[in-house]
């Protein structure tokens, strides 16, 4: 299954160009579930990339740990989740040196959050390839009380850390790597358009 | 466009025997407006009929008021411009001068700048380096030049070990591949001086997987002579005369037809005007248009570029 | 010129109220009986004697008032003061022209000696005396940007010049039209205009960015813009839409004139010397609709620009939910007579 193709939206919607290879130059990659098959995907179309490469798996669920091991990566590390990734992935990038590749794969939650963290590090922009498979449940940001619900798949959705009801907008902070949610019933509270599932 | 000002030369000190430093103050001593390193001002040349117009990059502290300073390279092969600055400008000359204006500044996110020069192109990085130690940013230089002779920049640097001179007549080249390699993340390169150093650059960037949001470069370029032409201005229907030693935007300027700039050289895309009709050969020597812009001929950039053909009608 | 500083609140009690004088001297954003965008920008300052562009920081009745709102705005969220950490040298910039600026264009409230680098600063109205080194933050009780912009009306965006764009790189934002600087803070001139309507497809942005790009030091600009307002409210944030949200559906036809408020942009644009960054100020004029239809003008002119306007521009502007009750109590102004052009009212 290819890239997914975000239907055209605002100026700051982030779009996802799909991975292509920079040769064996050292990089680091980071998928999440299905992301894995982007990852092997690049690798098939050129094997050198794992050469000197960092690869990070985060499986949630999924079954590709395997197969990304015997991609024959210089390291392959399969964590537990984003959050017990972080640190390694923080090493990782800052010591890395001008001319390492990042190659993003997988949901929009771990995407956003590691390109804001290589942002805030110095890395340019054009530096981050992203590539978005599998769900497109969204990281969402309550504007009122800055906490992030990640994975929503539903407009409107409950805010996991205020509680209040929030509608999904599709303004996206790169420099947070989130999107941002708003109260849907400040002027009239308790009155709550119906849910509906988010599309791609 | 650019407000300017009337300023006098206050010192001409030859550097070398082919760059010479010129100095600006204002004739009451009233303060300059201050810059950002890499700015560049625009002097005007009132040359017998022709007003030619020059950017050059200041070298002089961004935050000191009390004078301009640019250091000027002779070209033999130029339209004049350096010629003029050489033979006519003397101490008390009085020339006007624009606001500065930066099209190459540092950028403050940068973890450290590496910056290369070429040649003359070491001017614009005399300021920068000025602002990196008032912002204390870490930086390396690496200034290359023929001769020592040639190397003006030579006399203006500070003494320090991040600087590092490559004179070719004394067998030492840059070597690009280590330069750009094993900079940490958040590195910027700023490269300015010949054109082949620039593609050289951004050409071993590029293999060595930098992105080119971390790469910024300045080209020197001014507008080349060539055979003279003529173009009609779509709106009055007159004709402009472009003389062999003139750029189109030079003579547009005499004719008092007024057309947005800023560069002068190519780069900025300030000058882009419209073309209604050609029937010939556009010679495009600016860096802003697209490949596919200089094949259409529906723009050019009075700034660099020349004609050649039967007739060129400008939406003016 | 004796200006005596209005004592009001921005919530709660809502006791701001506008003179006679300060209504007169309104930047009424519309010159002409029909709303749409444009880059409407003209040289700042210059302007009528004691209009708001005669100087190049205008200070009103509403000053101090306004600067004990901030206050409290920030004390509740000090994440409506942001400036990334590569912005220090704008905020100096910014914090130069400021100063300047006041202490010439208003000698008797503000005064300004400099010695190279130590500069001695007082702020007569809010009571500041202040010595520091400038360019040196260690002096200064906060950030440059943080410490003018705590004596200056209105919300400021530092915005970062690179690769062909401008970067929303600082801010203090206290005063806006429901937009989060924590938010927007490092996204480009197209991405924090993302959510507005239509004004892409118009190409609005591209030009506006094409003149900003272009701005040099010694010349600055300005534009009106203007949106609508429940109660003379500044913190109309999306952080607090919770809390001002409801507010929006408490206009009946008996309390719409006073209640309702016109509130109105100037934005100027400034190129800064040291950082090469664009400085962006957003001062902001609020007025009751009773206020405005004070002036015959404004009172015709506005109800044609409510009654006819873009439905989503309406609901973008915020006001759509008492578009009914607004045009209707504005109705009552409008005689059908002409209108002059320009955005003075008749003499």
């Amino acid at each position: 299954m290819p890239n997914t193709s975000f239907s055209p939206s605002i100026e700051s919607r982030p779009t996802y160009a799909g991975l292509v290879p920079q040769g064996s130059a050292p990089s680091i990659m980071i998928a999440d579930a299905e992301g894995a098959e982007a990852i092997m995907d690049l690798a098939e179309r050129d094997a050198a990339v794992l050469d000197q490469a960092h690869l990070i798996y985060i499986p949630k669920g999924a079954k590709f740990g395997s197969k990304l091991a015997e991609l024959g990566a210089k390291g392959y590390h399969e964590e537990a989740s984003l959050d017990a990734a972080m640190t390694l992935i923080n090493r990782l990038l800052g010591s890395a040196h001008m001319g390492t590749q990042l190659y993003l794969a997988g949901s929009e939650g771990m995407m956003g959050r590691v390109s804001a963290l290589a942002l805030s590090l110095g890395l340019p922009l054009d530096a981050i390839q992203m590539e978005h498979r599998g769900s497109i449940g969204r990281p969402m940001q309550c504007v009122h009380c800055k906490g992030v619900t990640q994975d929503v798949t539903t407009d409107p959705f409950t805010c996991s850390h205020c509680g209040l009801t929030l509608f999904v907008r599709d303004h996206f902070s790169r420099r947070l790597g989130v999107f941002q949610a708003v109260c849907v019933d400040a002027e009239t509270p308790g009155v709550v358009p119906e849910i509906q599932e988010i599309t791609a | 466009m650019s407000k300017q000002m009337m300023l006098e030369v206050t010192e001409v000190e030859p550097l070398t025997p082919l760059v010479t430093r010129f100095r600006f103050e204002h004739p009451e001593k009233a303060p300059l407006p201050i810059f950002s390193g890499g700015a560049h001002v625009v002097v005007e040349m009132p040359d017998g009929e022709m007003l030619r117009r020059n950017a050059y990059s200041l070298i002089s502290d961004p935050n000191d008021a009390s004078g301009y300073e640019i250091a000027v390279r002779r070209e033999e092969t130029g339209r004049g411009g350096s010629r003029y600055m050489h033979s006519e400008v003397t101490p008390g000359t009085r020339m006007r001068i624009s606001v500065p204006t930066n099209l190459f500044a540092l950028d403050p996110r940068a973890r450290k700048h590496v910056l290369i020069a070429g040649g003359i192109g070491i001017t614009p990085f005399l300021s920068h380096l000025r602002q990196l130690d008032l912002l204390q940013q870490p930086f390396e230089l690496h200034y290359a030049a023929r001769s020592r002779d040639e190397a003006a920049g030579l006399k203006l640097l500070p003494k320090s070990a991040r600087i590092h001179v490559q004179i070719s007549d004394e067998g030492n080249r840059m070597d690009l591949g280590e330069i750009l390699t094993g900079q940490p993340i958040g590195t910027h390169v700023y490269v300015c001086g010949p054109e082949g150093l620039i593609s050289a650059v951004l050409d071993v960037a590029a293999r060595h997987g930098w992105p080119k949001g971390a790469l910024h470069s300045e080209a020197f370029a001014s507008p080349p002579p060539g055979k003279p032409f003529t173009v009609t201005l779509a709106k009055s229907g007159r004709t402009i005369e472009v003389s062999a030693s003139q750029s189109l935007l030079e003579a547009l300027e005499a004719a008092k037809v007024e057309i947005d700039w800023s560069c002068r050289g190519g780069a900025c895309g300030r000058c882009e005007t419209k073309v209604a009709a050609c029937d010939g050969q556009i010679e495009h020597n600016d860096h802003w248009l697209s490949r596919d812009e200089r094949a259409e001929q529906k723009k050019i950039m009075p700034c660099m570029s020349r004609f050649t053909g039967a007739a060129l009608v400008l939406d003016l | 010129m004796t200006l005596q500083f209005n004592d009001e609140t921005f919530r709660g009690d809502y006791s701001y109220f506008n003179t006679e004088h300060a209504i007169k001297r309104l930047p009424f954003p519309f010159d002409r009986d029909e709303y749409m965008y444009s880059v409407n920008i003209e040289a700042h300052p210059g302007g009528p004697k004691g209009s708001p562009f005669e100087f190049r920081f205008d200070v009103d009745e509403h000053y101090v008032s306004e600067m004990k709102d901030r206050a409290i705005t920030l004390d509740d969220d000090p994440l409506r003061c942001q400036s990334l950490p590569h912005m220090e040298l704008a905020g100096w910039d910014l914090l130069e022209i400021i100063m300047v600026s006041k202490a010439e264009d208003y000698p008797n409230l503000f005064t300004l000696h400099r010695d190279g680098n130590r500069w001695h600063w007082i702020n007569r109205p809010l009571g500041i005396e202040q010595r520091f080194t400038f360019l040196d933050p260690t002096t200064l009780p906060c950030g440059p940007m943080e410490y003018i912009t705590r004596q200056t009306q209105g919300d400021f965006a530092l915005l970062h010049e690179r690769d062909g764009n401008l970067w929303m790189d600082a801010g203090m934002v206290t005063s806006q039209a429901d937009w989060s600087l924590d938010f927007d803070i490092g996204m480009n001139f197209f991405e924090w205009h993302a959510p507005v309507p239509k004004a892409k497809q118009m190409g609005v942005f591209d030009k506006a960015l094409k003149f900003l790009l272009a701005m040099q030091q010694g010349q600055s600009y300005r534009r009106l813009n203007w949106t609508m307002t429940v109660n003379p409210r500044l913190d109309t944030s999306p952080e607090n839409y919770h809390k001002w949200g409801p507010e929006k559906r408490t206009i009946t036809p008996e309390n719409v004139g006073r209640k309702q408020h016109l509130r109105i942009e100037l934005q100027s644009f400034w190129r800064l010397p040291r950082s090469n960054a664009i400085a962006f100020p957003i001062r902001c004029y609020l007025a009751c609709l009773e206020d405005i239809c004070t002036q015959p003008k404004w009172g015709r002119r506005l109800h044609r620009v409510l009654r006819d306007i873009d439905p989503t521009l309406a609901e973008y502007k915020g006001f759509a939910v008492n578009q009914d009750m607004i045009v209707n109590y504005l109705s009552q102004f409008d005689d059908g007579a002409p209108t002059s052009p320009g955005i003075f009212p008749d003499a």
